[in-house]
Protein backbone atom coordinates (compact mmCIF):
# COMPACT_ATOMS: atom_id res chain seq x y z
CA UNK A 1 0.00 0.00 0.00
CA UNK A 2 1.55 3.55 -0.84
CA UNK A 3 1.28 5.99 1.85
CA UNK A 4 -1.48 7.87 0.14
CA UNK A 5 -3.70 5.43 0.32
CA UNK A 6 -3.19 5.65 4.51
CA UNK A 7 -5.96 7.22 6.54
CA UNK A 8 -4.93 7.06 10.02
CA UNK A 9 -6.62 8.31 13.10
CA UNK A 10 -4.55 11.63 12.52
CA UNK A 11 -5.62 12.05 8.90
CA UNK A 12 -9.39 12.30 10.61
CA UNK A 13 -8.23 15.38 12.60
CA UNK A 14 -7.43 19.06 11.72
CA UNK A 15 -7.05 22.57 13.15
CA UNK A 16 -10.36 23.48 10.73
CA UNK A 17 -12.40 22.59 13.74
CA UNK A 18 -12.10 24.90 16.55
CA UNK A 19 -12.70 24.60 20.16
CA UNK A 20 -12.72 20.63 19.99
CA UNK A 21 -11.49 18.57 23.48
CA UNK A 22 -10.92 15.51 24.93
CA UNK A 23 -11.17 15.12 28.72
CA UNK A 24 -10.97 13.69 31.65
CA UNK A 25 -12.20 14.33 35.40
CA UNK A 26 -8.90 15.92 35.70
CA UNK A 27 -7.39 17.80 32.41
CA UNK A 28 -8.81 19.12 29.10
CA UNK A 29 -6.72 18.58 25.98
CA UNK A 30 -7.40 20.49 22.75
CA UNK A 31 -8.14 17.81 19.84
CA UNK A 32 -8.21 21.17 17.47
CA UNK A 33 -4.22 21.29 17.50
CA UNK A 34 -3.44 17.88 19.31
CA UNK A 35 -1.56 17.00 15.75
CA UNK A 36 1.06 19.79 16.89
CA UNK A 37 1.66 18.47 19.99
CA UNK A 38 2.64 15.27 21.63
CA UNK A 39 1.69 12.92 24.58
CA UNK A 40 4.77 10.59 24.06
CA UNK A 41 7.71 13.12 24.64
CA UNK A 42 8.49 13.64 21.09
CA UNK A 43 9.58 9.62 20.79
CA UNK A 44 7.30 8.87 18.32
CA UNK A 45 9.64 8.41 15.82
CA UNK A 46 11.01 5.67 17.80
CA UNK A 47 8.47 4.02 17.78
CA UNK A 48 7.91 3.45 14.04
CA UNK A 49 6.94 -0.15 12.74
CA UNK A 50 6.94 -1.48 16.14
CA UNK A 51 4.63 -3.72 17.80
CA UNK A 52 3.56 -1.47 20.70
CA UNK A 53 1.83 -2.49 24.36
CA UNK A 54 -0.21 0.64 25.62
CA UNK A 55 -0.48 0.26 29.29
CA UNK A 56 -1.48 3.75 30.90
CA UNK A 57 -3.03 4.21 34.16
CA UNK A 58 -5.84 6.39 32.41
CA UNK A 59 -7.87 6.98 29.32
CA UNK A 60 -6.63 10.54 28.47
CA UNK A 61 -3.16 9.99 27.79
CA UNK A 62 -4.24 6.39 26.26
CA UNK A 63 -6.50 8.00 23.62
CA UNK A 64 -3.97 10.82 23.07
CA UNK A 65 -1.21 7.74 22.37
CA UNK A 66 -3.49 6.02 20.11
CA UNK A 67 -3.81 9.39 18.40
CA UNK A 68 -0.55 9.50 17.93
CA UNK A 69 0.64 5.57 17.55
CA UNK A 70 -1.70 5.31 14.81
CA UNK A 71 -0.51 5.34 11.39
CA UNK A 72 2.96 5.14 12.37
CA UNK A 73 3.53 1.57 15.06
CA UNK A 74 3.05 -1.51 12.86
CA UNK A 75 0.52 -2.65 15.78
CA UNK A 76 -0.89 -1.72 19.08
CA UNK A 77 -2.35 -3.39 21.91
CA UNK A 78 -4.97 -1.81 24.26
CA UNK A 79 -4.35 -2.88 27.83
CA UNK A 80 -7.81 -2.01 29.95
CA UNK A 81 -7.51 -1.46 32.91
CA UNK A 82 -8.61 -3.88 34.74
CA UNK A 83 -6.25 -6.60 33.01
CA UNK A 84 -4.53 -8.90 35.55
CA UNK A 85 -0.85 -8.42 35.39
CA UNK A 86 -0.48 -11.74 35.54
CA UNK A 87 -1.20 -12.39 32.22
CA UNK A 88 1.03 -9.75 30.55
CA UNK A 89 4.15 -11.74 29.84
CA UNK A 90 1.36 -14.27 27.30
CA UNK A 91 0.18 -11.13 25.49
CA UNK A 92 3.24 -9.56 25.11
CA UNK A 93 4.99 -13.08 23.95
CA UNK A 94 1.50 -13.73 22.03
CA UNK A 95 2.08 -10.04 20.17
CA UNK A 96 5.08 -9.94 19.66
CA UNK A 97 5.52 -7.18 21.77
CA UNK A 98 8.88 -4.44 21.18
CA UNK A 99 7.92 -1.43 22.85
CA UNK A 100 5.42 -0.10 25.46
CA UNK A 101 4.25 3.00 26.50
CA UNK A 102 3.81 4.03 30.04
CA UNK A 103 3.51 6.03 32.69
CA UNK A 104 5.28 3.52 34.71
CA UNK A 105 8.57 3.25 33.79
CA UNK A 106 10.39 2.13 36.46
CA UNK A 107 8.43 -0.85 36.30
CA UNK A 108 9.40 -1.75 32.55
CA UNK A 109 13.32 -1.91 33.90
CA UNK A 110 14.84 -5.28 33.13
CA UNK A 111 11.33 -6.43 31.67
CA UNK A 112 13.38 -7.69 28.27
CA UNK A 113 11.00 -5.19 26.34
CA UNK A 114 13.02 -3.15 24.59
CA UNK A 115 12.41 0.39 24.34
CA UNK A 116 10.22 1.99 27.22
CA UNK A 117 8.80 5.06 25.72
CA UNK A 118 7.07 7.44 29.07
CA UNK A 119 3.65 9.35 28.22
CA UNK A 120 2.87 12.35 29.86
CA UNK A 121 0.86 15.63 30.14
CA UNK A 122 0.82 18.53 29.81
CA UNK A 123 1.66 17.70 25.96
CA UNK A 124 4.78 19.48 24.56
CA UNK A 125 5.02 20.87 21.02
CA UNK A 126 6.00 18.91 17.90
CA UNK A 127 6.19 18.52 14.30
CA UNK A 128 3.02 16.56 13.16
CA UNK A 129 4.06 13.40 12.24
CA UNK A 130 3.10 11.73 8.56
CA UNK A 131 1.08 8.24 8.57
CA UNK A 132 3.46 5.21 6.93
CA UNK A 133 1.56 2.40 7.55
CA UNK A 134 -2.07 1.21 8.43
CA UNK A 135 -1.45 0.50 12.11
CA UNK A 136 -3.11 -3.05 13.44
CA UNK A 137 -4.84 -2.34 16.33
CA UNK A 138 -5.08 -5.53 18.94
CA UNK A 139 -8.04 -5.43 21.41
CA UNK A 140 -8.24 -7.75 24.42
CA UNK A 141 -11.86 -10.19 24.81
CA UNK A 142 -13.74 -9.33 28.34
CA UNK A 143 -14.34 -12.66 28.13
CA UNK A 144 -14.39 -15.03 31.54
CA UNK A 145 -11.09 -16.31 33.39
CA UNK A 146 -8.03 -17.01 31.96
CA UNK A 147 -5.79 -15.11 29.75
CA UNK A 148 -7.80 -13.05 27.57
CA UNK A 149 -7.93 -13.74 23.78
CA UNK A 150 -6.54 -10.76 21.39
CA UNK A 151 -8.61 -9.77 18.46
CA UNK A 152 -6.64 -7.46 15.85
CA UNK A 153 -8.65 -5.00 13.80
CA UNK A 154 -7.54 -2.50 11.11
CA UNK A 155 -9.04 1.20 11.43
CA UNK A 156 -11.25 0.85 8.36
CA UNK A 157 -12.67 -2.09 10.53
CA UNK A 158 -13.22 -0.43 13.68
CA UNK A 159 -14.92 2.69 12.04
CA UNK A 160 -16.89 0.74 9.04
CA UNK A 161 -20.17 1.34 10.76
CA UNK A 162 -19.45 4.97 11.77
CA UNK A 163 -18.30 5.82 8.23
CA UNK A 164 -21.53 3.84 7.47
CA UNK A 165 -24.06 6.32 9.34
CA UNK A 166 -22.46 9.02 7.93
CA UNK A 167 -22.15 12.42 9.69
CA UNK A 168 -24.48 13.19 12.46
CA UNK A 169 -26.81 16.49 11.78
CA UNK A 170 -26.99 19.20 13.68
CA UNK A 171 -24.04 20.84 15.66
CA UNK A 172 -20.83 18.46 16.22
CA UNK A 173 -21.57 16.26 19.02
CA UNK A 174 -20.02 15.75 22.53
CA UNK A 175 -19.67 12.30 23.26
CA UNK A 176 -18.96 10.33 26.15
CA UNK A 177 -19.55 6.62 27.31
CA UNK A 178 -19.28 5.12 30.88
CA UNK A 179 -16.96 2.37 29.27
CA UNK A 180 -13.14 2.50 29.26
CA UNK A 181 -12.23 3.22 25.80
CA UNK A 182 -9.57 1.12 25.70
CA UNK A 183 -12.05 -1.95 25.29
CA UNK A 184 -14.37 -2.11 22.17
CA UNK A 185 -17.21 -0.09 23.27
CA UNK A 186 -15.77 2.59 24.38
CA UNK A 187 -13.26 2.69 21.80
CA UNK A 188 -16.34 3.01 19.30
CA UNK A 189 -16.95 5.94 21.19
CA UNK A 190 -13.39 7.28 21.34
CA UNK A 191 -13.48 6.78 17.32
CA UNK A 192 -16.63 8.42 16.85
CA UNK A 193 -15.92 11.56 18.56
CA UNK A 194 -12.66 11.92 16.51
CA UNK A 195 -14.57 11.02 13.02
CA UNK A 196 -17.81 13.13 13.61
CA UNK A 197 -16.01 16.14 14.38
CA UNK A 198 -16.84 16.11 18.11
CA UNK A 199 -15.06 16.31 21.65
CA UNK A 200 -15.00 13.34 24.26
CA UNK A 201 -15.53 13.18 27.61
CA UNK A 202 -13.67 10.20 29.15
CA UNK A 203 -15.07 8.27 32.41
CA UNK A 204 -13.12 7.65 35.87
CA UNK A 205 -13.75 4.63 38.06
CA UNK A 206 -12.91 6.37 41.25
CA UNK A 207 -15.49 9.21 40.47
CA UNK A 208 -18.92 9.49 42.04
CA UNK A 209 -21.83 8.60 39.80
CA UNK A 210 -23.27 12.65 40.44
CA UNK A 211 -20.30 13.77 39.97
CA UNK A 212 -19.84 12.15 36.75
CA UNK A 213 -22.96 13.29 35.80
CA UNK A 214 -21.74 16.59 37.03
CA UNK A 215 -18.91 16.67 34.68
CA UNK A 216 -20.96 15.52 31.91
CA UNK A 217 -23.63 18.44 32.32
CA UNK A 218 -20.28 20.71 32.74
CA UNK A 219 -19.19 19.91 29.00
CA UNK A 220 -22.55 19.97 27.25
CA UNK A 221 -22.31 15.96 26.91
CA UNK A 222 -24.94 15.59 24.19
CA UNK A 223 -24.60 11.64 22.93
CA UNK A 224 -23.97 8.77 25.32
CA UNK A 225 -23.14 5.35 25.42
CA UNK A 226 -22.80 2.62 28.24
CA UNK A 227 -24.17 -0.95 28.84
CA UNK A 228 -27.74 -1.90 30.52
CA UNK A 229 -25.68 -1.96 33.95
CA UNK A 230 -24.45 1.03 33.41
CA UNK A 231 -27.71 2.80 33.09
CA UNK A 232 -29.78 0.99 35.43
CA UNK A 233 -26.64 2.30 37.80
CA UNK A 234 -27.70 5.91 36.77
CA UNK A 235 -31.18 5.35 37.02
CA UNK A 236 -30.98 4.02 40.19
CA UNK A 237 -28.47 6.98 41.77
CA UNK A 238 -31.38 9.43 40.73
CA UNK A 239 -28.09 11.42 39.00
CA UNK A 240 -30.40 11.08 35.90
CA UNK A 241 -32.65 14.42 36.54
CA UNK A 242 -30.25 16.41 36.32
CA UNK A 243 -29.04 15.04 32.73
CA UNK A 244 -30.85 15.69 29.39
CA UNK A 245 -28.21 14.07 26.26
CA UNK A 246 -30.16 14.37 22.98
CA UNK A 247 -28.82 10.34 22.10
CA UNK A 248 -28.39 7.40 24.68
CA UNK A 249 -27.11 4.11 23.14
CA UNK A 250 -26.50 0.78 25.32
CA UNK A 251 -24.62 -2.01 24.22
CA UNK A 252 -22.45 -4.67 25.29
CA UNK A 253 -25.57 -6.58 27.11
CA UNK A 254 -28.85 -7.55 26.44
CA UNK A 255 -31.26 -4.17 26.25
CA UNK A 256 -34.19 -5.77 27.69
CA UNK A 257 -37.58 -3.86 27.11
CA UNK A 258 -37.58 -2.16 31.08
CA UNK A 259 -34.40 -0.70 30.63
CA UNK A 260 -35.30 0.84 27.26
CA UNK A 261 -38.60 2.34 28.78
CA UNK A 262 -36.25 3.25 31.88
CA UNK A 263 -34.17 5.40 29.90
CA UNK A 264 -37.15 7.06 27.53
CA UNK A 265 -39.05 8.25 30.72
CA UNK A 266 -35.82 9.61 32.32
CA UNK A 267 -34.60 11.24 28.95
CA UNK A 268 -38.09 11.89 27.41
CA UNK A 269 -36.36 13.95 24.82
CA UNK A 270 -33.45 11.39 23.61
CA UNK A 271 -33.74 9.03 21.04
CA UNK A 272 -32.51 6.15 22.59
CA UNK A 273 -31.08 3.05 20.43
CA UNK A 274 -29.08 -0.26 21.39
CA UNK A 275 -26.15 -1.34 19.57
CA UNK A 276 -25.42 -5.02 18.76
CA UNK A 277 -21.14 -5.09 18.62
CA UNK A 278 -18.65 -7.05 20.07
CA UNK A 279 -14.93 -7.25 20.36
CA UNK A 280 -14.61 -9.86 17.47
CA UNK A 281 -17.89 -9.82 15.26
CA UNK A 282 -17.40 -5.48 15.43
CA UNK A 283 -20.25 -3.57 14.75
CA UNK A 284 -23.27 -5.76 13.49
CA UNK A 285 -26.64 -3.11 14.07
CA UNK A 286 -28.15 -0.84 15.49
CA UNK A 287 -31.89 -0.83 16.52
CA UNK A 288 -33.39 2.60 16.82
CA UNK A 289 -37.14 1.63 17.29
CA UNK A 290 -37.21 1.62 21.16
CA UNK A 291 -38.06 -2.10 21.51
CA UNK A 292 -35.82 -4.84 22.82
CA UNK A 293 -34.42 -7.64 20.01
CA UNK A 294 -34.70 -6.46 16.61
CA UNK A 295 -36.24 -6.91 13.42
CA UNK A 296 -35.97 -10.60 11.90
CA UNK A 297 -35.41 -8.74 8.29
CA UNK A 298 -31.92 -7.62 9.57
CA UNK A 299 -30.47 -10.83 8.69
CA UNK A 300 -29.09 -11.61 5.26
CA UNK A 301 -27.22 -8.91 4.25
CA UNK A 302 -28.06 -5.17 5.16
CA UNK A 303 -25.74 -2.16 5.28
CA UNK A 304 -22.88 -4.25 4.46
CA UNK A 305 -22.81 -6.70 6.94
CA UNK A 306 -24.64 -10.78 6.55
CA UNK A 307 -26.07 -12.06 9.63
CA UNK A 308 -27.64 -15.52 9.85
CA UNK A 309 -28.51 -18.23 12.85
CA UNK A 310 -27.31 -21.72 13.08
CA UNK A 311 -28.03 -23.46 15.97
CA UNK A 312 -29.19 -20.90 17.53
CA UNK A 313 -26.28 -18.36 17.53
CA UNK A 314 -26.01 -14.68 15.59
CA UNK A 315 -23.17 -15.04 13.39
CA UNK A 316 -21.75 -12.47 11.39
CA UNK A 317 -19.42 -11.50 8.47
CA UNK A 318 -18.40 -8.06 7.41
CA UNK A 319 -15.93 -6.08 6.61
CA UNK A 320 -16.21 -4.40 10.39
CA UNK A 321 -15.31 -8.08 12.05
CA UNK A 322 -11.97 -8.41 13.72
CA UNK A 323 -9.43 -10.15 10.85
CA UNK A 324 -7.93 -12.75 13.64
CA UNK A 325 -7.04 -13.69 16.88
CA UNK A 326 -3.37 -13.05 17.28
CA UNK A 327 -1.31 -15.44 19.18
CA UNK A 328 1.12 -18.33 19.68
CA UNK A 329 -1.96 -20.79 19.76
CA UNK A 330 -4.35 -18.35 18.25
CA UNK A 331 -7.77 -20.02 17.29
CA UNK A 332 -9.55 -19.72 14.08
CA UNK A 333 -11.68 -16.45 14.39
CA UNK A 334 -14.35 -17.08 11.67
CA UNK A 335 -15.57 -20.67 10.30
CA UNK A 336 -14.54 -21.28 6.58
CA UNK A 337 -17.14 -19.25 5.50
CA UNK A 338 -15.53 -15.88 7.15
CA UNK A 339 -18.82 -15.86 9.60
CA UNK A 340 -17.77 -14.67 13.09
CA UNK A 341 -19.49 -16.93 15.73
CA UNK A 342 -20.77 -14.37 18.44
CA UNK A 343 -21.90 -17.30 21.19
CA UNK A 344 -24.94 -14.47 21.81
CA UNK A 345 -28.59 -16.98 21.62
CA UNK A 346 -31.36 -15.71 19.91
CA UNK A 347 -34.99 -17.08 19.58
CA UNK A 348 -37.25 -15.79 17.18
CA UNK A 349 -41.08 -14.77 18.39
CA UNK A 350 -43.12 -13.59 15.76
CA UNK A 351 -41.47 -10.94 12.74
CA UNK A 352 -38.59 -10.16 16.11
CA UNK A 353 -35.77 -11.91 17.24
CA UNK A 354 -34.53 -11.36 21.01
CA UNK A 355 -31.30 -12.25 22.49
CA UNK A 356 -31.70 -14.67 25.31
CA UNK A 357 -28.40 -15.58 26.22
CA UNK A 358 -24.85 -16.12 26.19
CA UNK A 359 -23.96 -19.94 24.84
CA UNK A 360 -21.57 -19.85 27.66
CA UNK A 361 -23.43 -18.73 30.03
CA UNK A 362 -26.06 -21.57 30.18
CA UNK A 363 -27.16 -22.77 33.93
CA UNK A 364 -27.84 -26.07 34.46
CA UNK A 365 -31.20 -27.10 36.14
CA UNK A 366 -32.34 -30.59 37.17
CA UNK A 367 -30.37 -30.88 33.91
CA UNK A 368 -32.11 -28.56 31.85
CA UNK A 369 -30.14 -25.39 30.59
CA UNK A 370 -31.48 -21.84 31.40
CA UNK A 371 -29.96 -18.50 30.18
CA UNK A 372 -30.32 -16.24 33.22
CA UNK A 373 -30.83 -13.57 30.89
CA UNK A 374 -34.15 -14.87 29.62
CA UNK A 375 -35.39 -14.91 33.79
CA UNK A 376 -33.70 -11.52 34.40
CA UNK A 377 -35.85 -10.33 31.27
CA UNK A 378 -39.28 -11.13 33.07
CA UNK A 379 -38.21 -9.84 36.52
CA UNK A 380 -36.99 -6.74 35.26
CA UNK A 381 -40.14 -6.15 33.87
CA UNK A 382 -41.99 -5.52 37.25
CA UNK A 383 -42.48 -2.07 37.45
CA UNK A 384 -41.08 -1.88 41.03
CA UNK A 385 -37.44 -3.87 39.71
CA UNK A 386 -34.61 -1.82 38.67
CA UNK A 387 -32.05 -4.42 37.86
CA UNK A 388 -31.69 -8.47 38.77
CA UNK A 389 -29.36 -11.31 38.30
CA UNK A 390 -30.20 -14.75 38.36
CA UNK A 391 -28.28 -17.77 39.14
CA UNK A 392 -28.33 -21.21 39.81
CA UNK A 393 -27.97 -22.66 43.18
CA UNK A 394 -27.52 -26.34 44.56
CA UNK A 395 -30.07 -28.43 45.82
CA UNK A 396 -30.05 -32.00 47.02
CA UNK A 397 -32.93 -32.52 45.40
CA UNK A 398 -33.15 -31.57 41.72
CA UNK A 399 -29.31 -30.94 41.40
CA UNK A 400 -29.66 -27.16 40.85
CA UNK A 401 -32.42 -23.96 41.10
CA UNK A 402 -32.85 -21.04 40.00
CA UNK A 403 -32.68 -18.00 42.22
CA UNK A 404 -32.66 -14.18 41.88
CA UNK A 405 -31.32 -11.44 43.65
CA UNK A 406 -33.37 -8.31 43.00
CA UNK A 407 -32.82 -3.87 43.24
CA UNK A 408 -36.03 -2.73 43.85
CA UNK A 409 -36.46 1.29 42.60
CA UNK A 410 -35.47 3.85 44.71
CA UNK A 411 -37.56 4.55 47.18
CA UNK A 412 -39.96 1.81 47.19
CA UNK A 413 -41.57 1.11 50.78
CA UNK A 414 -39.97 -2.24 52.44
CA UNK A 415 -43.57 -3.34 53.60
CA UNK A 416 -44.33 -3.97 50.16
CA UNK A 417 -41.26 -6.62 49.47
CA UNK A 418 -43.50 -9.72 50.11
CA UNK A 419 -46.32 -8.14 47.89
CA UNK A 420 -43.58 -7.47 45.11
CA UNK A 421 -42.08 -10.80 45.17
CA UNK A 422 -45.56 -12.79 44.61
CA UNK A 423 -46.38 -10.12 41.78
CA UNK A 424 -42.53 -11.04 40.19
CA UNK A 425 -43.55 -14.61 40.94
CA UNK A 426 -47.05 -14.51 38.99
CA UNK A 427 -45.10 -12.80 36.57
CA UNK A 428 -42.24 -15.48 35.85
CA UNK A 429 -45.28 -18.06 36.19
CA UNK A 430 -46.71 -17.15 33.24
CA UNK A 431 -44.22 -15.95 31.05
CA UNK A 432 -41.48 -19.28 31.99
CA UNK A 433 -41.12 -22.70 32.15
CA UNK A 434 -41.61 -23.80 35.56
CA UNK A 435 -38.11 -24.93 35.90
CA UNK A 436 -36.84 -21.36 35.39
CA UNK A 437 -39.19 -20.01 37.31
CA UNK A 438 -36.82 -18.27 40.80
CA UNK A 439 -37.23 -20.89 43.38
CA UNK A 440 -36.03 -17.59 46.23
CA UNK A 441 -36.08 -14.05 45.21
CA UNK A 442 -33.82 -12.17 47.70
CA UNK A 443 -34.11 -8.25 47.56
CA UNK A 444 -30.39 -6.72 47.54
CA UNK A 445 -29.06 -3.14 47.72
CA UNK A 446 -26.53 -3.86 45.27
CA UNK A 447 -25.39 -6.01 42.13
CA UNK A 448 -21.41 -6.69 41.11
CA UNK A 449 -20.83 -5.16 37.80
CA UNK A 450 -17.41 -5.74 36.14
CA UNK A 451 -15.13 -3.33 35.14
CA UNK A 452 -16.33 -3.78 31.70
CA UNK A 453 -19.93 -2.53 32.66
CA UNK A 454 -21.28 -6.07 32.87
CA UNK A 455 -23.07 -7.60 35.18
CA UNK A 456 -20.89 -9.82 37.07
CA UNK A 457 -21.69 -13.61 36.80
CA UNK A 458 -19.36 -15.62 38.67
CA UNK A 459 -20.96 -18.85 38.37
CA UNK A 460 -21.75 -18.80 34.65
CA UNK B 1 -42.22 -19.05 65.12
CA UNK B 2 -41.26 -23.09 66.07
CA UNK B 3 -39.77 -24.83 62.81
CA UNK B 4 -42.81 -26.93 62.93
CA UNK B 5 -44.43 -23.85 62.00
CA UNK B 6 -42.22 -22.14 59.45
CA UNK B 7 -41.77 -25.42 57.29
CA UNK B 8 -45.69 -25.99 57.82
CA UNK B 9 -46.47 -21.84 56.60
CA UNK B 10 -43.46 -22.66 53.84
CA UNK B 11 -45.28 -25.90 52.66
CA UNK B 12 -48.76 -24.14 52.20
CA UNK B 13 -47.04 -20.91 50.55
CA UNK B 14 -45.31 -23.29 47.73
CA UNK B 15 -48.67 -25.29 47.18
CA UNK B 16 -50.27 -21.95 46.32
CA UNK B 17 -47.96 -20.57 44.22
CA UNK B 18 -47.68 -24.11 42.68
CA UNK B 19 -51.31 -24.58 42.36
CA UNK B 20 -51.30 -27.81 44.51
CA UNK B 21 -53.97 -28.87 46.06
CA UNK B 22 -52.93 -29.61 49.36
CA UNK B 23 -54.52 -32.55 51.21
CA UNK B 24 -54.86 -32.34 55.02
CA UNK B 25 -51.13 -31.99 56.14
CA UNK B 26 -50.63 -34.68 58.87
CA UNK B 27 -47.41 -36.12 60.39
CA UNK B 28 -47.68 -39.75 58.74
CA UNK B 29 -49.22 -38.30 55.57
CA UNK B 30 -46.35 -39.54 52.90
CA UNK B 31 -44.79 -37.16 51.01
CA UNK B 32 -45.71 -38.60 47.73
CA UNK B 33 -49.43 -37.55 48.72
CA UNK B 34 -48.67 -33.67 49.27
CA UNK B 35 -48.87 -33.54 45.29
CA UNK B 36 -45.16 -32.04 45.51
CA UNK B 37 -43.16 -32.79 42.29
CA UNK B 38 -38.86 -32.81 42.66
CA UNK B 39 -39.01 -29.10 41.83
CA UNK B 40 -41.72 -27.93 44.27
CA UNK B 41 -39.60 -29.76 47.07
CA UNK B 42 -36.31 -28.09 45.60
CA UNK B 43 -38.13 -24.73 46.13
CA UNK B 44 -38.71 -25.74 49.90
CA UNK B 45 -35.40 -27.20 50.85
CA UNK B 46 -34.28 -24.08 49.46
CA UNK B 47 -36.72 -21.52 50.93
CA UNK B 48 -36.32 -23.57 54.43
CA UNK B 49 -32.31 -23.03 54.40
CA UNK B 50 -32.87 -19.15 53.79
CA UNK B 51 -35.37 -18.94 56.48
CA UNK B 52 -34.07 -21.26 59.49
CA UNK B 53 -30.25 -21.46 58.20
CA UNK B 54 -29.83 -24.96 57.57
CA UNK B 55 -30.66 -27.33 54.43
CA UNK B 56 -30.32 -31.27 56.58
CA UNK B 57 -30.24 -33.19 53.64
CA UNK B 58 -26.75 -31.63 52.47
CA UNK B 59 -25.01 -31.07 55.83
CA UNK B 60 -25.36 -35.02 56.02
CA UNK B 61 -23.99 -36.97 53.35
CA UNK B 62 -25.89 -40.23 54.53
CA UNK B 63 -29.37 -38.03 55.61
CA UNK B 64 -31.94 -40.00 53.67
CA UNK B 65 -34.89 -38.21 51.96
CA UNK B 66 -37.68 -37.84 54.89
CA UNK B 67 -41.25 -40.08 53.90
CA UNK B 68 -43.33 -38.16 55.57
CA UNK B 69 -44.39 -34.85 56.45
CA UNK B 70 -43.28 -35.84 60.19
CA UNK B 71 -39.73 -37.31 59.41
CA UNK B 72 -39.35 -33.96 57.14
CA UNK B 73 -40.75 -31.59 59.77
CA UNK B 74 -38.24 -33.62 62.45
CA UNK B 75 -35.38 -33.27 59.91
CA UNK B 76 -35.58 -29.64 60.29
CA UNK B 77 -36.32 -29.90 64.36
CA UNK B 78 -33.31 -32.13 64.64
CA UNK B 79 -30.06 -29.90 63.61
CA UNK B 80 -28.94 -28.11 65.58
CA UNK B 81 -29.22 -23.89 65.53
Amino acid sequence: MSPREIFALRDHLGAELKGRTISDAHDVVSLTDVLSHTVLGGRLCELAGRAVLLKLSDQLRSGLAMIELDGIARRMLLCPPDLNPAHLDSLIADAGIDAVVTDEPDRWVRTGVPLVVTAHLPLHATTPATSERATEWLMLTSGTSGVPKIAGHMLKALTGAIVAEGPTRGPAPVWATFYDIRRYGGLQIFLRAILSGGSMVLSDPHEALGDHVARLNARGVSHISGTPSHWRKLLMSGAAAQFAPAYVRLSGEIADQAVLDGLKAAFPNASVGHAYASTEAGVGFAVNDGLEGFPANYLGSRNGVEMKVVDGSLRIRSARTAHAYVGRNAAALTDADGFVDSGDIVELRGDRYYFVGRRGGIINIGGLKVHPEEIEAVINRHPDVRMSRAKSRRSPITGGIVVADVILTEGTDPARAKEIRDQILDQCRARLASHKVPAVIRFVEALDVTPAGKLARTDA
Amino acid sequence: MSVRSKVIEAIQQIAKEQHVALPALSDDLSLHETGFDSLAFAILVARLEDEIGVDPFTISEDAAFPATVGDFVRAYENVPA
